[in-house]
């Protein structure tokens, strides 16, 4: 994995609550046995027609949301499904942040494991953000800050292993892989 | 005061006891997976994983692997040598035929009598036992806390995690107790419990949480019941629900086939009745139900939170974006009243309610009664040892000679990914877990119940509270 530090980029904002991994990636799209790809079928439901045509209604089909980088959502993103399928869609499409006021557990932690920022921001810098779509924002890993234009900065949290990890462009299995020893002994303490 | 803090929760006890590492401000703990319970959807990508870094599945006792998300229910597609529909399906069975023989682990197939619905068939074996950590790429793992274990959905990289380590990086949830008390009343059920408490909480209320249901309504629920209410606890964003172990859980796991036997028998079960919140325990959050003031439950809107008692009128929210969007796809008024909506689909099956007691309680309301003309009812079995024992009892030609649809085990309509699909635009009163947009086909409108409400609501086509069709 690359290691991440920055993330510089104009915010697509999709303000409602609870929007969920089966929205993010219908589950008719997850019969794939590989990650790539995903990004086509990403939203899919709010994206096409039923005619398979885009829908010009919807944020991602704007001109304005090209090559944005940071989805700020509403709260609870990414409940439902463990569908892992979901960071991956994100990720393919090209967005590489989610900020948010709160972010579902299992889809912060696939998040995590593929690269993909998971954000959590206090209730006025999301208003704010919600408020003013498209804005150019940063957000730096190392510092555990967001930056609005109006050079307000935020602190966001972030487990302190998955930011090692995310920096250094490392996987988390190295590191399991690395306490076998323990495991064994576990094992053997156990009689498991 | 010192006291008070050697005071642990049923939670804390099985974390620590799985702690290879605790956790320290810079490294989440290795916590160590007793049993991980894999299926075809969120396995391939892991089985890649592993074969890319050349390792081999660790430890493959612990290990067990079924076929039930993408596999059709249709008995000719499953048996009959006719090909599995959904051709993306057919290769995804397929993957996990050919990862299974390659890494050597454990596949209850096709075609084997035990295969099932992963949640259903691992209690069923008796694979699921209290005490126990267990993992699968599933958020529905939390049914398996309704015995006492701590279990929870993780994703496809964690999967190879555990094939890889039998070990999962995990910082510790914190608690919430869930303290229901009093009688569920007549008709009232398992399912009404859950739908009122994620309405209650709400459907990220239970974030960063593991939930404790306790309380003397909980005490009155069989394994069954538990594991309907254990099911949904991810529907309140919880990362697990757990119930403590007690007599009701030894007698369902007595002679399973995977449960400990003879001398091991009564030692697991003493070591399991110590597996208890200490009274005075302390809980990070907490939240009292009174089970005696509650109604049959039914879904009106997209997440299993907007949810009513079914003789409820939908409320009316002022400057609410996504409740409008979400009456909108339901092609809902606020004000409107749920009893007497139209249906198109009922939907029997699933984790949540695809076991035998579901299927009896189903056919206590369709027993003598006919499905209304024009309303699809679909009642899949949980498992294949669920379908024999329906068979056996009658239960199947009950739903026959009603107009029902009974098919093979699966996930089948709860996730439309097998050729189970609501069609677009219509009304299915369903079992299942998720009313999501498009959760069982794209455009499909769910409202999620009990068995006995879909079994009624199915005889009338219409949404109908099954106390008027239950004998008292």
């Amino acid at each position: 994995m690359q290691p991440i530090r920055k993330i510089a980029s104009k915010t697509v904002v999709m303000p409602s609550a609870n929007i969920d991994t089966d929205q993010i990636i219908p589950a008719r799209f997850l019969t794939i046995t590989t990650k790539d790809g995903l990004g086509r079928e990403l939203f899919a439901d709010w994206r096409y027609l039923s005619d398979g045509l885009p829908n010009p209604d919807f944020i991602l089909n704007k001109p304005e949301a090209a090559g944005c980088r940071i989805l700020v959502a509403g709260r609870n993103v990414g409940c439902g499904s463990s569908r892992e399928h979901a960071p991956w869609a994100l990720l393919d499409y090209g967005f590489r942040a989610v900020v948010s006021t709160e972010i579902a557990d299992i889809f912060r932690s696939n998040s995590l494991k593929n690269g993909l920022l998971p954000v959590v921001v206090d209730a006025a810098t999301h208003q704010w953000l919600i408020e003013h779509p498209g804005a150019q924002i940063d957000i730096d890993l190392e510092r555990m800050r967001l930056t609005l234009p109006t050079g307000v900065s935020a602190a966001f949290p972030m487990e302190a292993f998955a930011r090692h990890c995310l920096l250094n462009g490392l996987d988390e299995l190295g590191y399991l892989r690395s306490r076998l020893q323990d495991i064994e002994h576990y094992e053997a303490a156990h009689s498991v | 005061m010192i006291e008070s803090m050697s005071l642990r929760t049923l939670f804390d006890k099985v974390w620590t006891a799985h702690e290879v590492v605790a956790e320290t401000p810079d490294t989440p703990a290795v916590l160590y997976v007793d049993l991980h319970l894999t299926h075809e959807v969120t396995s391939p990508q892991a089985f890649t994983a592993l074969r890319a870094a050349g390792l081999p599945v660790r430890r493959k006792d612990r290990t067990l692997a079924t076929l039930d998300h993408s596999t059709p229910t249709v008995t000719e597609q499953v048996f009959g040598g006719v090909p599995i529909k959904v051709d993306a399906a057919a290769r995804q069975v397929h993957e996990l035929e050919k990862n299974a023989v390659e890494f050597g682990i454990e596949l209850l197939g096709m075609r084997d009598a035990r295969r099932g619905i992963v949640h259903v068939i691992s209690p069923e074996l008796g694979a699921t036992q209290p005490g126990m950590t267990i993992v699968c790429g599933d958020s529905h793992t939390s049914t398996h806390g309704a015995f006492g274990a701590l279990a929870f959905g993780i994703g496809s990289t964690e999967v190879g995690h555990v094939f890889a380590t039998q070990c999962l990086l995990q910082r510790k949830p914190k608690t919430f107790a869930v303290n229901v008390e009093g009688r569920l009343p007549h008709g009232v059920t398992a399912k009404d419990l859950i739908l009122a408490i994620i309405g209650r909480i709400g459907v990220s209320g239970g974030t960063g949480h593991v939930l404790e249901y306790r309380g003397s309504a909980i005490a009155a629920l069989s394994m069954e019941q538990r594991m309907t209410v254990c099911n949904m606890s991810i529907e309140a964003g919880a990362r697990a629900g757990m119930i403590a172990p007690d007599e009701a859980t030894f007698a369902y796991l007595h002679e399973r086939p995977r449960s400990p036997k003879g001398k091991h028998w009564d030692a697991a079960v003493e070591r399991w009745t110590a597996l208890r919140s200490d009274p005075g325990a302390a809980f990070d959050l907490s939240v009292d139900i009174d089970a005696s003031r509650l109604e049959p439950m039914i879904t009106y809107g997209t997440n299993p939170g907007m949810v009513l008692p079914i003789s409820a009128s939908i409320p009316r929210k002022s400057d609410n974006a996504a409740f409008d969007k979400a009456l909108a796809y339901m092609g809902f008024q606020a004000g409107d009243s749920m009893l007497g909506k139209p249906i198109n689909v009922a939907f029997i099956g699933s984790c949540t309610n695809g076991r035998l007691e579901d299927l009896q309680s189903a056919a206590r309301i369709l027993k003598g009664r006919k499905v209304a003309a024009g309303v699809h009812l679909l009642i899949v079995p949980g498992s294949q040892q669920v379908k024999r024992e329906a068979e056996a009892l009658g239960l199947a030609d009950i739903f026959k000679a009603a107009g029902a649809d009974w098919r093979e085990s699966g996930c089948s309509m709860c996730i439309g990914m097998n050729g189970d699909l609501v069609p677009g635009g219509q009304y299915s009163v369903s079992t299942s877990n998720r009313n999501f947009e498009g959760r069982q086909g794209a455009g499909a409108r769910t409202l999620l119940a009990s068995p006995f409400t879909a079994a009624a609501s199915a005889v009338t086509g219409r949404i109908t509270d099954p106390r008027d069709m239950l004998a008292a």
